[in-house]
């Protein structure tokens, strides 16, 4: 039976190009593998071989013919026995008609995607643990450390894995005394290899171990920031939901005290921007041992950013066997009637100093705890806007695609005519961080700017 | 055709008749899958990036041939040979190359994010060596469960000038991993050669600073490399930790479907094909043995290309994936089926 060769595509993006020459002539025999014909593209000249065996019954392109379109008939390939006339008829060009791909025929409408994107949730208003719990004061260290023990101690395959985390009991003691307790198999002290490890903690998440990896801070995850986002954040979807990835990548974040510019940078912008991935900033010792819990049974990558100035602070924490909190659930810290303070991680405590401040002279902030920065609550940010009219952000990052940047816009689309004032973001400077004791200050978001910045927007 | 006669001894007494229809059958696909794959992008039906086995049939199919169920295999973008051997179905890798709904991917992965739980295949990873560290971390799974598992890490002579590698390297013998590295040497990083890229050309021998065994095999041989497979399982199994493989090999054609391979001389490859192809060389072993008549090799000939053409016309009625497809597979509500009690 003959059969056309087309014109090939020989790069993503070629429409059409030059048949330079015919290594083969009319008649000739020809294996699958030998080389037909070269072809120019726009890039570059490329050989072109046949799949099937056969003769070279007909060309249809003479060489030096310039502007073929991709899916040209170009020549017919006979059998044994086959006569090159018997093929005229056959060789059409609106053959090539099958050839492309059905187009899509409903295209993604802006609705359409916005219906599936992020929804405006109602503010989830139920309390983290029922009223009358006997609370505690417990430091967001031994926070953090007892929610991996309770972890590790509920579910065999939970390990944590790290620089200094076993035998040195951790740069920051969260992990002290786990060592002991769960042994070198669960406790997994590491070689500085931040790139190497994140790779083979994200191998052991798809193979079905839930993998706590401990970066001693989360600035040296940039070495591996290909695995947490090309491995772990994007597979799922890339194998149509058969791998999932349960892993938790935890560790200090922000800057810590006059470490400079390398060691001194808040990443909850860079990892909020990706799907696939879930980010949690806590700031309360009580939020830092019910979110690391949920954590790590989340069956997704987690980005756990901690805050190595707030290690040592106390905060009450429930007094329960086993609670844990949802992601995607922002905490009213105080309420308020002028304004609404949007903050996570250290910034709540900036946002509180302030808040505070602006009591004594009449101004009743309310502040919102983030918590979990994907997914974000919109949903109580939404309904305190509309209660205050007024909205200020605070973080430590820096200023350019801030999250408060994202809750501005968000704000703006969905509840413009509740603004009475343009929404101020208040964020780290747009410096490297510096060391001086004076510069580095200057460079950090603080207390006196947010009450500046409420200022500005109640007009006082 | 002058080929050397070296190149078709007998096969050795423990390799069976059955055993060699195995491989010819087994390599052929993958070379006319192939073929047809790249038939496929000449058309238009495969976009964006697609890097063609042709040439190395014989190290995957060797590999195959030395592991037993349970065993896991990563490899990087030129993953359709690795995905055929392991028994995954030809026409759900072609639908994921025409980027449909059949696809294993259900279109949205692509000629180079495929993965199959149920044949312990991780993918299909585009970045180049980043599943060198993933396939240690899937040893350290099985390590870690306690069962006798072994990963096949497949990575190219390019991916071993990375410096993950070596830190992978260092953590896999730390930790006696039970991973067998094969660097699928077939001396072209895209455009760049192993004597343009390092001094250090025995790539297996950079174990050696990390306390690992390895060896470098004949890629053209589907025997050698099944027998260094097993030797290397064999280490892993007995935990000795990892064991490196340097499989000689060569592609046949350019690096993806855009590249001219002006960097190679065409006698260069004319001269690996006519001589050394695997798949020739064991239709040789099968003829001179009488293991097969011409007119047996014909009829499996037949039955490839078949299965090929039933595979291509799937990956070209199965639809394009519904546009819900977009929004799904983002985040797992449950983590998804082949979990940590299937490996224990």
């Amino acid at each position: 039976m003959a059969t056309e060769i087309l014109m090939p595509a020989l790069s993503p993006t070629m429409e059409e190009g030059t048949l330079a020459k015919w290594l083969k002539k009319e008649g000739d025999e020809v294996k699958s593998g030998d080389i037909l014909a070269e072809i120019e593209t726009d890039k570059a000249t490329m050989e072109f071989e046949a799949v099937d065996e056969g003769i070279l019954g007909k060309i249809l392109i003479q060489e030096g013919s310039e502007g073929v379109k991709v899916n040209t008939p170009i020549a017919v390939m006979i059998e044994e026995g086959e006569s090159a006339d018997d093929i005229e008829a056959s060789s059409s060009p609106a053959s090539s008609g099958d050839a492309a791909p059905a187009e899509s025929k409903a295209e993604p409408t802006p609705a359409a995607s916005a219906d599936a994107g992020p929804q405006t949730p109602s503010a989830n208003a139920s309390p983290d643990w029922p009223e009358g719990t006997k609370m505690k004061s417990m430091t967001v260290r031994e926070a953090l450390r007892e929610a991996m023990e309770e972890e590790m101690s509920r579910d065999e395959t939970v390990f944590l894995m790290g620089e200094e985390v076993g035998e040195y009991q951790g740069a920051y003691k969260i992990s002290q005394g786990l060592l002991d307790k769960f042994g070198p198999r669960r406790v997994v002290d590491t070689p500085i290899s931040e790139y190497g490890f994140a790779g083979i903690g994200t191998g052991a998440a798809l193979a079905g171990l839930r993998p706590i990896v401990e970066f001693m801070t989360f600035n040296f995850a940039m070495q591996a920031m290909d695995h947490i986002i090309n491995s772990a954040a994007k597979t799922l979807y890339m194998s149509g939901g058969q791998m999932g990835c349960p892993i938790v990548f935890r560790g200090p974040n922000g800057a810590a005290a006059r470490v400079g510019a390398q060691h001194s940078q808040d990443y909850a912008a860079w990892y909020a921007a990706i799907p696939g991935l879930k980010v949690v900033m806590p700031y309360t010792a009580a939020d830092a041992k019910g979110l690391l819990k949920q954590a790590i049974r989340d069956p997704n990558p987690v980005i756990f950013l901690e805050n190595e100035i707030l290690y040592g602070r106390s905060f009450e924490v429930p007094d329960l066997e086993d609670f844990t909190i949802p992601f995607g659930k922002a905490r009213i810290a105080r309420s308020g009637k002028d304004v609404t303070i949007v903050s996570f991680g250290i910034g709540m405590a900036h946002s509180l100093e302030a808040a505070d401040k602006l009591a004594e002279e009449g101004i009743e902030a309310e502040v919102i705890d983030l918590r979990t920065l994907r997914p974000i609550d919109y949903g109580t940010v939404i309904e305190s806007v509309k209660k205050t009219n007024r909205l200020v952000t605070v973080e430590e990052g820096f200023p350019v695609g801030a999250i408060g940047n994202h809750i501005s816009a968000y704000v703006m689309e969905n509840a413009f005519d509740w603004l009475d004032a343009p929404v101020i973001n208040c964020t780290g400077k747009d410096v490297p961080m510096p060391y001086a004791a004076n510069l580095e200050k200057h460079a950090l978001i603080t207390a006196p700017e947010v009450v500046e910045a409420v200022k500005k927007v109640t007009y006082k | 055709m002058a080929r050397k006669p070296a190149a078709a001894k007998d096969a050795p007494a423990n390799i069976s008749k059955d055993d060699l229809l195995q491989y010819y059958r087994d390599m052929l696909l993958i070379r006319r899958f192939e073929e047809k794959a790249g038939q496929l992008y000449g058309m238009g039906l495969i976009g964006g990036f697609c890097h063609l086995y042709i040439g190395q049939e014989a190290v995957v199919v060797g590999l195959e041939a030395a592991a037993k169920e349970g065993d896991k295999r990563v490899t990087s973008y030129r993953d359709h040979g690795h995905m055929l051997a392991c028994g995954m179905d030809p026409k759900g890798v072609m639908a994921e190359l025409t980027g449909r709904e059949g696809g294993y991917s259900k279109g949205k992965g692509g000629s180079m994010h495929m993965f199959s739980r149920e044949k312990h295949f991780y993918g299909g990873h585009g970045i180049v060596a980043a599943q060198v560290p993933l396939g240690a971390g899937l040893a350290f799974a099985d390590k870690y469960l306690g069962n006798d598992n072994v990963t096949f890490t497949y990575f190219g002579d390019g991916a071993a000038n990375q410096g993950q590698v070596y830190e992978t390297y260092n953590m896999a013998e730390l930790w006696d991993l039970p991973v067998v590295f094969v660097i699928e040497n077939n001396q072209y990083a895209m455009g760049t050669s192993v004597k343009r890229s390092t001094k250090s050309t025995s790539l297996f021998g950079r174990g050696a600073a990390f306390g690992i065994e390895g060896e470098q095999v004949d890629g053209m041989d589907v025997l050698a490399v099944k027998a260094a497979g097993e030797k290397a399982v064999a280490h892993c199994r007995a935990g000795k930790g990892p064991y490196i493989l340097e499989v000689m090999t060569y592609r046949y054609r350019g690096h993806s479907m855009s590249d001219p391979a002006k960097y190679r001389t065409r006698e260069e490859v004319q001269k690996m094909r006519d001589e050394r192809d695997a798949i020739e060389h064991v239709r040789d072993l099968l003829l001179q043995g009488s293991h097969a008549s011409e007119d047996e090799l014909k009829a499996i000939d037949k039955e490839i290309k078949e299965i090929v053409n039933e595979s291509a016309e799937f990956a070209k009625e199965s639809p394009e994936p519904a546009l819900d497809e977009l929004w799904t597979d983002i985040y797992a509500a449950d983590l998804p089926q082949g979990s940590a009690e299937e490996n224990a």
